[in-house]
């Protein structure tokens, strides 16, 4: 300030009426394609041929391939032909394998969505359709790299060999319960198959991942971190965390948003996705991005693989769209033919994760309509004997349970005397 | 008149703010073409356009923000937090910002929206669909909380605080958004038809902030309550067969401290309920200020049934609830030799 603002300039302003300033139009409310009712339209979605995304080397500066961010990494093409430099260098026994831990969840959340139908949980949540978002990434990363997921992937610990009837006495709140009754369905948690307990709360696991992952390079390991995340959830400050603390600290740790179209009711558009591609966003803060059909489990495998090198390679994290569909509903507690078109997963262009898969395997001349049936059929009895020794133990409202007593256990390492009063208040 | 669920009694409300007054809005997770995943914003969309009802990111901290700017600049938008357990990426907008904009701009800025979040247990819901965070709310200079315990209740309640210039966090309790629920699980579930409450009028009116209500009248002891709770101490009172004098604050913040405190120096005796946990809750306060208010007329320690110190564990729900039967404790406890 000068002597009382004397020689300062007359503030500026427009005479009123000199320009006329054009009125605001209002508020632009994105919308899906269709709704229910009308018909399903996913003409918006491009498709680049599979094989024609090109495959940079992992030292490469990020720089250097932005474009992958907007294209679509695809392996399979349209007749189950592998194309492409993407194209991994996978054995058919492994691939069975991989085909197998796809039927197998498949099998699981069929089975556990009936069994809560039937009255003997409070809830459950499909992956249908989204099985090679994590059995392709189980496959590219070692038990020892932690992985963050959200409730939809299950296909890790079906992949990591987690014993189904553990998984169920979780869905069961059963006397067996790993987690002692304290959690909701599907919030699983395992350490020791590289699992890392569910929330509920979305998007927080994201930003832990990388913390995870510093972690890792902090202590000299040769493990890193993955984490998943909806398309819905990257609209939470957590996503955007994660992104600038990867950035910065070069994290070994992959980061995937799983876009499956759709946030319970609300498609892709509501959280930004028709501005421009998730994996986009990524290149603002300078990570490398790549967008990847979601439902090509060799382009699950590839890219990935690629951006664990990459990590263990201390070149940083990366950050992926695998671009999905959500077929089923949310939940059980959801009804998608209120919100979308009821033939909207029948015409989902990047088509079925199974179908794709077993059509390359038999491409290859290592599989058959037979065989395939068979393993079906051998997936839906193991989950059916699983169910029925879970339920042995009981289901939610049965007397068989954890004890009550250990609901005051755990909420700190040694209980105060404030839970111990409690604990007695309550009788046990 | 019309019989109402709360569910419809609150859109009722919403409906009825939006026709009066342009500058009503209401949005969040799932608000829009859906209605809400509990059909709370049911048809408002269709009725008043995408632009006054409409779907947001999963970004509560966007959410709380954008209503904070929207308010300052005329509007007003109630907002949804699809879960309380959500709420908490909205923390600092809420409790930084909303509550202090008036202040800390001398009254130049407020922030007058409404923030709608269904709270409580009693549906199986684990840790982060179960929890009641009220207290983390009264604890804030500069905001008001408000749980309504019935329909009526509620349409009146969120008109108002839809019309108050200040934040208003808005708890519904969601085990009571189908039928009053008074804490026996093990009965047949009862639907809102056919009770008094449940006659709500079709238009607008108020139920004033800051005003309780004195749901039963009794002579032997105060329950104070809010809520699911309010028709868990009914039960407890009916089926211990003690006079308890029940009140359901409505609004925790301004609380009604006169009809407190007129009826604690009749009965002598006080019991506190709610979900929440239980230290730092807000029977924490309300004991405090029961003592402050009426220590020469108390006959009993003052009680409290709260839930545990715990998360909300998924199998053991009822051992978690507070249901009628840890209340009749506290009320014969109270009442000591004088039952
Ligand atoms: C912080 C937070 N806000 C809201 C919710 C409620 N919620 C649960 S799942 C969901 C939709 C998530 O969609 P998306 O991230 O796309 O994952 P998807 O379910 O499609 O796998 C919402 C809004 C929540 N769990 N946590
Ligand atoms: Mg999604």
């Amino acid at each position: 300030m000068t002597d009382g603002g004397n020689d300062l300039p007359e503030p500026v302003a427009r005479a009123p009426g000199e320009t006329a300033l054009p009125s605001l139009a209002g508020l632009r409310i994105p919308e899906p394609q269709a709704r229910p009712g009308a018909a399903p339209d996913f003409s918006g979605l491009v498709l680049p041929h599979a094989g024609a995304a090109r495959r940079p080397a992992v030292d490469d500066h990020p720089g250097l391939f932005r474009e992958l961010a907007y294209d679509l990494i695809r392996v399979l093409d349209e007749e189950g032909t592998a194309v492409g430099p993407w194209t991994p260098a996978l054995d058919a026994a492994t691939l069975t394998g991989a085909l197998t831990h796809m039927l197998m969840t498949r099998a699981y959340d069929n089975r556990m969505y009936r069994a809560q139908r039937a009255g003997k949980t409070s809830f459950y949540l499909k992956s249908t359709g989204e099985e090679a978002v994590s059995v392709g990434a189980a496959l590219a990363l070692e038990t020892a790299d932690m992985c963050f997921p959200t409730y939809r992937q299950q296909g890790l610990l079906i992949s990591r060999g987690y014993p189904l009837v553990d998984m169920m006495c979780q869905i069961y709140s059963n006397a067996r319960d790993p987690l002692k009754g304290r959690q909701m369905p599907v919030m699983y948690s395992s350490r020791e198959h590289g699992f890392f307990s569910i929330s509920g709360n979305l998007g927080t696991q994201f930003s832990q991942a990388v913390g995870w992952a510093m972690a890792c390079a902090y202590k000299r390991e040769n493990h890193i971190a993955a984490a998943w995340i909806g398309d819905g959830a990257t609209a939470e400050g957590d996503f955007h965390y994660a992104l600038t603390m990867a950035a910065v600290y070069h994290a070994p740790v992959i980061l995937n948003i799983v876009n499956n179209q759709w946030a319970i009711s609300s498609f892709q558009g509501i959280a930004g996705g028709l501005e421009t591609t998730f994996a986009a966003r990524g290149i603002g803060v300078g990570l490398p991005a790549l967008r990847v059909d979601g439902n090509d489990l060799l382009a699950v495998y590839a890219a990935t693989a690629w951006a664990a090198e990459r990590a263990r390679r201390n070149l940083g994290g990366t950050l992926i769209e695998m671009v999905t569909y959500r077929r089923e509903g949310h939940s059980t507690s959801d009804d998608p033919s209120r919100y979308r078109p009821v033939d909207e997963p029948d015409v989902w262009p990047l088509g079925d994760p199974i179908e794709r898969l077993k059509r390359h395997l038999v491409r290859l001349g290592v599989w058959d309509d037979a065989r395939h049936a068979a393993a079906v059929a051998t997936a839906e009895v193991y989950v059916k004997q699983a169910s029925g020794q879970a339920e042995s133990f009981g289901t939610l409202g049965s007397d068989q349970r954890p004890s009550v007593s250990s609901m005051f256990d755990d909420v700190y390492a040694e209980m105060p005397w404030h839970l111990r009063k409690q604990r007695q208040d309550l009788g046990i | 008149m019309t019989t109402m669920n709360m569910v419809k009694a609150l859109n009722s409300a919403l409906d009825v703010m939006m026709e009066r007054d342009p500058n009503v809005l209401t949005f969040g997770e799932d608000v829009g073409y859906f209605g809400g995943v509990f059909r709370v914003t049911e048809g408002l969309q269709a009725r008043y356009g995408r632009e006054r009802c409409f779907d947001t990111p999963i970004a509560e901290g966007g959410i709380v923000a954008a209503a904070i700017g929207m308010g300052a600049h005329g509007l007003r938008p109630v907002v949804e937090i699809q879960f309380a357990d959500y709420i908490y990426p909205a923390f600092d907008q809420i409790v930084s910002e909303a509550a202090r904009l008036r202040y800390r701009s001398a009254g130049q800025f407020n922030a007058p929206i409404t923030i709608r979040s269904p709270y409580g247990g009693g549906i199986f819901g684990g840790q982060v669909h179960s929890q009641s965070p009220e207290g983390l709310f009264t604890h804030v200079a500069g905001l008001k909380t408000v749980v309504p315990s019935n329909p009526y209740d509620a349409k009146g309640l969120l008109i108002s605080a839809i019309e108050d210039d200040d934040p208003v966090i808005f708890l519904e309790p969601k085990r009571l958004y189908n039928g009053p629920f008074d804490g026996h699980h093990d009965r047949a579930v009862r639907a809102w038809a056919g009770r008094a409450e449940a006659e709500v009028p079709d238009g607008y009116y108020r139920v004033p902030l800051g005003k309780a209500a004195i749901v039963r009248a009794g002579e032997a002891v105060t329950v104070l309550a809010y809520g699911t709770m309010v028709h868990v101490a009914m039960a407890a009172a009916e089926e211990a067969q003690i006079d308890a004098e029940i009140i359901d604050l409505r609004t925790l913040i301004p609380l009604d401290i006169e009809t407190i405190e007129a009826s604690v120096r009749r009965t002598g005796r006080c019991v506190i309920v709610h979900e929440a946990t239980r230290t730092s809750g807000f029977g924490a306060e309300l004991i405090a200020l029961v003592q402050e208010h009426c220590f020469y007329h108390l006959e009993a320690p003052i009680e409290r049934v709260t839930g545990w110190d715990t998360p909300y564990p998924h199998a053991f729900e009822w051992e978690y609830f507070p249901g009628p039967a840890r209340v009749i404790q506290a009320l014969r406890r109270v009442m000591g030799d004088a039952t």
